[in-house]
């Protein structure tokens, strides 16, 4: 029973990193119908701007994070006002494209500025841990859980109470009713891609917290909150977390008991396991859990 | 009576459907066909160089597999990432089908039985995307590249899983041998035979896929991108010619991973990642996206681009090339990063790639020296 709790806590933990990426998807996507596959890359990139404030500007830890996820969030506007915007009518297949060629920019940039090697992010909760019972929680992971949760719920009350949160919310229902009512289209894109900038820093640096090390690959995990996404609906905020919190705690199951249930599926199963529930929920229901269906019209 | 000859016209004229959709255009550009024929055929005597024969041998394998992606995403409108999934299936075939420890077929039945392999498995992927469309779609087939390459590292009977698998496979067709063929007394080199039959193959696809396009079939898939319901309203069967794209480009796909199995003779899981796909797209987008033309000219562009990054690495500025070499970004960086730029490059300069670049200095030429 205590494996089992462990394992739910430490599935909660990756759980809430994927949805904090996830939910830099869904904002995006909602203003702007885009997926912005470069998501991996910011988030990368924000956990090594935490990083360089850290330890090369040598601030505080917290003050570096801010300081990251500020600059996180402007650049991922930047990257809207300078790249996206100029794609705006062009088909589906082209915008996904671009946002998948700037990854791989990305991805390089950082590589070519701080290397290959794994870097210590210089966060206060290192290895710590509390106990409970027989479960073992890492404090990085109480951490992770602790900010994801207020995050979340800061944006949704955002999106609930602000003037700009709800100004979002009408121009992601209708685009041209928004307009006539007076709301700037393009202000509201660029806080999409910013406010989903600073998603993307924030997880980076809970991921790159503690033992696990900043390298590169961290980018990596943005590809697996694609199915956290799906598993949602793509313009669900709410569907986002779930999903998240689903595909997180599935894959720590998945990596605790495979051994012993399904061994034959072969070693590291856990990595692909959010795509597996991915396709079998999309055969379910083609739209996610939470998810618009699409209307087509002619 | 004396029999009336039909008037000589321009070759630019058109006179009905007909004219528009067929295979050979005017005299030029049969002649320009002749003269590619010519060079295939005559390329081999003169270049021996077994680096830049390489860089040709790759374009070409690159040639196929982006003509089956074309296909799938230039005609139909069906946003895949998982085209190297498909490739690898195709090399993994290959090995089991022509290598002399398993069933040892000849040439053609190999690549066929490849191609057949990846077009089945196609087929059986394509109902997803009956159901799914745009963004739902380009994010499962990404998921088929993560499901095929954690498959290709555990199935270790017939993949070799981690380390690999040799791919040494026949090629031999009627009484030649491609790997080392003796022709009008002389004898060939490896790669100058493996142009022969790559490149052979890249003018039969090629004839194969402008074929399939410029007919029924073709048409049905191009009003399937243009308006998927709007199609399926004026009587296009949706699910046939979706599933049917599928198949078809995965089968391209395959034989494109049999060729590059066949060549390299050894395959591992690495190269089948999500870069081999995007290598792919950028090749499409590149070249002209539908557009049969495009598909060769963005291979022979970029197909051989990383061979040639990694030979002249040395004098790139600011690439290392070593792990003790001061520079800013390694070749694989580079590689990824040039591919990453040429994608964002080209959508937002020049959507429709080089075709469209090569339709503007033709047009202009065809009109000079008046300009409108």
């Amino acid at each position: 029973m205590s494996e089992f709790l462990q394992l739910c806590f430490n599935g909660t933990a990756l759980g809430a990193r994927y949805a904090l990426v996830a939910l830099g998807f869904v904002i995006i996507y909602r203003a702007t119908g885009v997926i912005n596959f470069a998501q991996g890359g910011l988030l990368a990139l924000g956990a090594y701007l935490a990083y360089a404030l850290n330890d090369t500007a040598a601030l505080p830890f917290a003050l570096a994070v801010i300081g990251a996820v500020i600059a996180s969030g402007l650049i991922g506007a930047a990257t809207e006002r300078v790249v996206l915007r100029r794609m705006v009518g062009q088909p589906v297949f082209a915008v996904v494209m671009v946002t998948i060629g700037m990854l791989f920019i990305l991805e390089q940039t950082i590589t070519s500025i701080w290397g290959f090697e794994a870097l210590n992010l210089g966060d206060p909760w290192g290895v710590q841990i509390v106990r409970a019972g027989d479960v073992v929680l890492a404090q990085r992971d109480l951490w992770t859980v602790g900010i994801a949760g207020a995050v979340l719920a800061a944006f949704f009350a955002f999106f609930r109470f602000s003037k700009l949160g709800v100004a979002m919310r009408a121009t992601a229902f209708d685009q041209e009713a928004a307009l006539a009512q007076g709301i700037s289209a393009r202000r509201v894109f660029a806080v999409s891609w910013g406010i989903s900038g600073a998603l993307a820093c924030l997880a980076g640096v809970t991921l790159a917290a503690g033992p696990a090390a900043l390298s590169p690959g961290i980018g990596a995990v943005a590809l697996i909150a694609f199915p956290a996404m799906i598993v949602g609906g793509l313009d669900s905020p709410v569907g986002a977390v779930l999903g998240g919190l689903i595909i997180g705690i599935t894959q720590a199951l998945t990596t605790g008991y495979q051994e012993d249930l399904f061994g034959w599926a072969g070693a590291n199963f856990a990595a692909v396991m959010p795509y597996v529930v991915m396709v079998l929920i999309l055969l379910v229901r083609p739209y996610g859990l939470f998810g618009t269906r699409e209307v087509r019209r002619i | 009576m004396s029999s009336r000859r039909a008037p000589r016209v321009h070759g630019l004229m058109t006179r009905g459907y007909a004219d528009d959709l067929r295979l050979f255009g005017s005299g030029k550009a049969k002649l320009g066909l002749l003269a590619l024929v010519l060079a295939y055929l005559m390329l081999p005597f003169f270049l021996t160089s077994d680096f830049w024969l390489s860089v040709l041998d790759y374009a070409g394998i690159a040639a196929i597999g982006a003509l089956g992606l074309n296909l799938l995403t230039g005609y139909t409108g069906q946003v895949s990432l998982g085209h190297a999934f498909f490739i690898g299936l195709g090399a993994y075939a290959a090995a089991q089908l022509g290598g002399p420890d398993a069933l040892n077929l000849p040439l053609p039945l190999w690549l066929l039985g490849a191609a057949v392999f990846g077009a089945l498995v196609g087929a059986l992927i394509g109902p997803f995307a009956l159901r799914l469309r745009g963004n739902y779609l380009a994010i499962v087939t990404l998921g088929l590249i993560f499901l095929g390459e954690h498959l290709f590292r555990n199935l270790k009977d017939v993949t070799g899983g981690n380390s690999g698998t040799n791919v040494d496979t026949t090629a031999t067709l009627g009484g030649l041998d491609f790997k080392d063929l003796a022709l009008l007394g002389e004898n060939f080199s490896f790669n100058q035979g493996y142009f022969w039959l790559i490149w052979g193959l890249v003018g039969l696809v090629a004839l194969l896929v402008k074929n399939l396009v410029r007919t029924r079939p073709g048409r049905a898939l191009q009003a399937v991108r243009d308006r998927d319901v709007a199609a399926e309203v004026v009587g296009v069967q949706l699910g046939r010619y979706k599933v049917g794209a599928f198949a078809v480009s995965s089968g391209l796909a395959a034989l494109a991973g049999a060729l590059l199995g066949s060549y390299q003779q050894f395959v591992s899981p690495d190269e089948f990642s999500l870069f081999l796909s995007i290598q792919y797209i950028a090749i499409i987008i590149v070249g002209g996206v539908g557009t049969v033309f495009g598909s060769i000219v963005g291979a022979l562009v970029l197909g051989g681009l990383p061979g040639l990054i990694d030979k002249y690495s040395a004098s790139i500025p600011g690439v290392s090339t070593g792990s003790g070499d001061s520079g800013f970004i390694s070749v694989f960086s580079l590689n990824q990063a040039i591919f990453g730029l040429l994608i964002v490059l080209f959508l937002v300069f020049e959507p429709r790639g080089l075709a469209a670049v090569w339709l503007r200095v033709k047009a202009y030429f065809k009109a000079w020296p008046f300009s409108y």
